[in-house]
């Protein structure tokens, strides 16, 4: 164990945000938007994998696998979300290949730590902690 | 400098005031007019940065025009500041538009409307029906020179309801409850689909009819004409003539739609939106709330 409260990939994107001056972090957050791997094909089309995050202000769906104990994780979102795609970008990139205990343990107050709160709201915000609390959830009963 | 109306729709001639609403045709017409600001105004912070219609500044009801702090909006010194800084004039025509049905374009024209900015218009039916109708979007950042716009004090008096005026108002005057029939009832305390913003109690106000406000919406993404809205808010709720009228919902964003539609569309003069809503009733302490489908009484 260390004292980092975050594995350090995790830690990514807070850092990334937290290190830009705050009118551009809404950039780098399209950035990440537009990151947002496509899903791989054993899934795509399958919409029975996909659950569907009821808090997120727009449609997104999340599928996590555990594979020997290592996450990875997919979403899609559509693209007239961008902020949602965002979300799940932060998410999908951060959370895949994390051990399922490492993903267990990010807080749940983790999307309020990552410097966006102020340029895309609390309420905004809040669509991607649903997310994670889904995730989390499903790495719990699939590990 | 006032911008000549939008006289090309049979159908807005039809509503109290034609000049509120502009047709995507009449936009794409007059989008260099001096005097004219377009602005976007959206659920999702990043969209307008996706594409936006060309010379179209953005104004996000979330982080610039509410008070960081208190859950309250911007005060007459912010919204001089903010506006200076978009590049509009107090006397300028600024024309609205946004994504889901115009829900956060509604509620931006509202906030001006609370400062008295006097020439404010929506786009009849936002962006999606500019974007399906294939006209041009750009990511080009508009760059408008700064204004100085004067600081002119909030006036909550007329078009907003606080909790208070509210609790006074039952039984005295109609209250509309615009959001789904689930929320009204008390089976759920947010919206399908959106984040539970803590609501603490489900229900309605007592007295308040159900008017969902995609009722008022057209399959184009438009508002239904003046007669099938007369149907909906006079036959159907029982609105009159002369009445004050109230509506909430959950945050406000979706009664600032049926306040464009009673006060613009159909003229109702004295109609206010409780921008509370349910986050702030459903979780007030002794306040009467009324579960079920029936508006209930005091």
């Amino acid at each position: 164990m260390t004292d980092a409260p975050l594995p350090a990939r995790r830690a990514g994107a807070g850092e990334e945000f937290r290190a830009l001056p705050e009118e551009d972090r809404l950039e780098r957050l399209r950035g990440y938007s537009s990151e947002l791997p496509p899903v791989p094909e054993h899934l795509a089309g399958n919409v029975d994998m996909y659950e569907r995050v009821a808090e997120c202000q727009s449609p997104v769906f999340i599928n996590v696998e555990v594979t020997d104990g290592v996450v990875a994780m997919h979403a899609t979102a559509p693209p007239e979300a961008p902020t949602t795609r965002g979300f799940a970008s932060i998410l999908v990139q951060g959370l895949t290949g994390l051990t399922a205990d490492e993903v267990l343990a990010i807080p749940g107050d983790y999307p309020q730590t990552i410097g966006l709160t102020k340029s895309v709201s609390p309420l905004r915000i809040a669509g991607m902690t649903g997310m994670l609390v889904r995730a989390q959830r499903q790495v719990a009963e699939k590990r | 400098m006032t911008v000549e109306h939008d006289n090309s729709s049979a159908k807005f001639a039809e509503y109290a005031a034609p000049g509120r609403l502009v047709t995507t045709e009449w936009l794409a017409a007059n989008l260099d007019a001096p005097g004219l600001v377009v602005v976007e105004s959206d659920e999702d912070v990043l969209l307008y940065e996706t594409g936006h219609i060309p010379g179209a500044v953005k104004v996000d009801w979330h982080t610039e025009l509410n008070d960081p702090v208190v859950r309250d909006y911007v005060d007459g010194k912010g919204f001089a500041e903010l506006l200076s800084r978009k590049g509009i004039s107090r006397d300028d025509t600024v024309v609205i538009y946004g994504d889901k049905n115009n829900w956060w374009a509604a509620y931006a024209l509202w906030v001006f409307s609370l400062f008295g900015h006097e020439d404010v218009r929506l786009v009849d039916g936002g962006r999606d029906k500019w974007i399906a109708e294939g006209r041009e979007i750009t990511t080009e950042k508009t760059v408008r020179p700064a204004t100085e716009y004067p600081v002119v004090e909030r006036d909550d008096s007329v078009l907003r309801a606080y909790k208070d005026d509210v609790l006074a108002f039952i039984g005295q005057g109609p209250l509309i409850d615009v959001r789904s029939p689930e929320e009204y009832s008390g089976e759920r305390t947010h919206m399908p689909a959106y984040p539970d913003e803590s609501s603490l109690r489900g229900g309605h106000i007592p007295t308040a009819k159900s008017v969902p406000w995609s009722r008022a919406v057209a399959e184009d993404g438009g508002f239904k004409t003046r007669a099938e809205l007369e149907e909906i808010y006079q036959d159907g709720a029982g609105l009159k003539a002369g009445d004050d009228v109230i509506a909430y919902c959950r945050i406000g964003e979706r009664s600032s739609l049926t306040w464009f539609v009673l006060q613009h569309l159909l003229g109702f003069e004295n109609v206010r939106n409780y921008d509370g809503s349910w986050t702030e009733w459903g979780s007030a302490v002794r306040v009467p709330i009324v579960t079920g489908t029936e508006p209930g009484s005091l």
